[in-house]
């Protein structure tokens, strides 16, 4: 079974910050809910304390990028783009500062409601120039995000997984590439973030049933693997989106861009948070309600196929996922 | 070192004036009242406070080179006219970026930038925006999204100060930014850092764009709330050199300075009293207020018959 892995942030962002002394560690009051306070109290030379206080935190980070530091701010996905968006348009984004943005609780994997669902951030981030967008999926994700993030010239928003994270992949992030994770002839799935579970169980309860699924996982957003999904778009009857996430702006919407520009005319059914706010429950419930989960994505993936499958959600539930072993080996498949 | 410079900051305040006139009556309009206001302190902060060094940028401003990124190496800002990047040296960030007129003028002043320079003012696919922009001369961050001038300086100060080096970190501020919330924000954790090596010149003129701020939104008692946080607060006359030189001097370890340099947005241009309260920016709405304006104020600069014919003819 997939392994569940306590706090991978914690770890992972104190071996690599303490290698780096030109690293920063930002926070705004909300430093154990992004699991660096652990960090904190080993290495309060390395970390500052701003406060409440957004707006002049994202400012003070490019002043201490300009002298060659390089400040990851760590608060909730939502306190870094809706407070403070013009100081993160002018006083970072502009300057293409190097300043690393790491927005915990992405989507609706909080129970904390409209003020802490960060649902928009990759349409608003997405749209700033400069701006590099990431999103991790699984542990070794998280574990990995940071170098990839860091050897980034210019400003980077990150959506980092908290708390007990599953480990779907053994190798690491890995920028600007597409992961394959099953190869199929009849649909392409395009998913990212917590969605790629989901998607994961979709796939191997639909393989049951004859029905091929070609799965990639999107981890950097922008920029974005065009020639990763083309290719894999090729001789699919169908291409669909799931992604923690409003339909507008974010993966659904790359693919949108991507197939209309490349003239891919086959059938796109975006899943998401459909022109909606969420409201505070637990993440399951939630997904369910919004048709975020894997019985959303057989749905959709049934319907624009034209099939006749009915697959019943216990069957969902009782899908075995392993970890995926190796990209490479799977896109060889 | 700074540069060899023989004007007293007299000369370069009323020349700072007298090029922003000029320049206002030949456009039909400029920010005058900044001028007025801030002519004495920006005078004395390059003449005398700022330990700057010779600028690295051509004396004829570039053209624009493009937005900053990674894929951009012609990418410049206008700090090049405040000198290099070394530790010795202070950085001078310019908030409120609508004074550009005025940084630019007290630039060729200082011979720091040619007086050509403003002939590039608010020209397309010029650097010398009308809004100081990150590549205008004298401009070192983007700015004029008002009050993120003093988080920036803050950041880069605590780094500087981080790295051992002594130079300063100067913010010239406009009083209105101390209605924005994120001025109170940067305060408090310039003190909670204890962020000593930024020192902050502010325009208390009492006016924005809508008017008078007690007609929009009064600022109260500013020194008191700044002091407060644990600030240093030096509120003084803004047109008194010998008390502003004081103010600016008056560091105290652990603390960041505030001199609140309280001016008049007429000061040496008394005539422009007649447009009170709507200061902001002055554009004439006839030919005989311009030149009604004009006369005035070319008599009190002590601007000669001569000159102003010349004007009349460029």
């Amino acid at each position: 079974m997939v392994e569940i892995v306590n706090r991978p942030y914690a770890s992972a962002f104190e071996t690599f910050a303490v290698a780096r002394p030109e690293v920063l560690c930002l926070s705004a009051d909300l430093t154990s809910s992004c699991e660096v306070d652990g960090f904190r109290d080993r290495h309060p030379d390395q970390f500052l304390s701003l406060g409440m206080a957004e707006q002049n935190m994202l400012s003070f980070a490019g002043g201490l990028a300009m002298q060659g530091f390089r400040p990851f701010i760590h608060t909730f996905a939502v306190f870094l783009y809706r407070r403070p968006y013009d100081q993160l348009i002018n006083s970072i984004a502009y300057s293409n500062r190097k300043v690393r943005m790491m927005g915990f609780l992405p989507g609706i994997t909080t129970p904390g409601g409209i003020t802490h669902q960060a649902i928009e951030d990759i349409a608003v981030m997405r749209a700033i120039p400069n701006m590099t967008v990431l999103e991790t999926g699984d542990a070794t994700e998280v574990e990995t995000v940071l170098e990839a993030a860091d050897a980034v010239d210019g400003p980077v928003y990150v959506r980092i997984l908290r708390g007990q994270v599953p480990r779907l992949f053994s190798t690491p992030f890995e920028f600007n590439r597409l992961r394959t994770l099953s190869d199929g002839d009849d649909v392409l799935v395009l998913t990212s973030g917590i969605c790629t579970e989901e998607a994961m169980r979709a796939a191997a309860a639909l393989s049951g049933h004859g029905i091929s699924v070609h799965h990639l996982h999107a981890s950097t957003i922008k920029p974005f693997d065009r020639d990763g999904l083309v290719a894999a778009m090729r001789g699919k009857k169908a291409v669909v989106t799931l992604e923690n996430h409003i339909i507008t702006g974010g993966l659904g919407t790359i693919a949108a861009e991507i197939m209309a520009e490349e003239g891919v005319g086959i059938p796109l059914r975006r899943l998401g948070l459909n022109d909606t706010f969420a409201h505070g429950a637990s993440r399951p419930y939630l997904m369910k309600k919004y048709r975020l989960d894997a019985k959303a994505l057989v749905d959709a993936i049934v319907s624009v196929l034209g099939h006749s499958v009915t697959i019943e959600e216990s069957e969902l539930e009782a899908v075995r996922l392993d970890e995926v072993h190796s990209s490479a080996k799977a896109e060889a498949l | 070192m700074a540069i060899p410079n023989r004007k007293s900051t007299e000369e370069i305040a009323h020349g700072i004036r007298r090029r922003v006139f000029f320049h206002s009556m030949r456009n039909n309009g400029g920010y005058l009242s900044q001028a007025c206001s801030a002519a004495e302190f920006l005078a004395l902060m390059y003449n005398e406070v700022l330990n700057l060094g010779a600028p690295t940028l051509p004396m004829t401003p570039k053209p624009f080179m493009g937005v900053p990124s990674a894929s951009n190496p012609d990418a410049f800002t206008g700090a090049g006219y405040h000198g290099p990047f070394a530790p010795e040296y202070d950085r001078f960030f310019v908030s409120p970026a609508h004074y550009a007129l005025v940084i630019y003028s007290a630039l060729i002043e200082m011979g720091r930038m040619g007086e050509e320079g403003l002939e590039h003012f608010n020209r397309d696919g010029g650097s010398v925006e009308m809004i100081g922009a990150e590549h205008s001369p004298g401009m070192e961050v983007t700015t004029g999204s008002l009050a993120q001038g003093l988080s920036m300086a803050s950041g880069l100060a605590w780094a500087r100060k981080r790295a051992g080096e002594p130079g300063k970190v100067w913010v010239f501020m406009s009083d209105g930014e101390f209605q924005e919330g994120q001025t109170w924000e940067a305060i408090a954790a310039m003190n909670y850092h204890g962020i000593d090596n930024v020192g902050v010149i502010v325009d208390v003129n009492s006016q924005q764009c809508d008017g008078a701020m007690s007609s929009v939104l009064d600022l109260g008692d500013l020194a008191g709330r700044v002091a407060s946080f644990g600030a240093t607060v030096q509120s003084v006359d803004g047109h008194d050199l010998d008390v502003l030189r004081k103010a600016t001097s008056a560091f105290e370890p652990g603390k960041p300075l505030f001199v609140l340099a309280n001016t008049s947005p007429f000061q040496g241009m008394s005539h422009l009293k007649k447009r009170f309260p709507r200061l902001h920016y002055v554009r004439f709405k006839s030919a005989e207020e311009k030149q009604d304006m004009q006369t005035e104020i070319a008599r009190e600069l002590g601007i000669s018959e001569t000159e102003l014919e010349a004007l009349a003819h460029g």
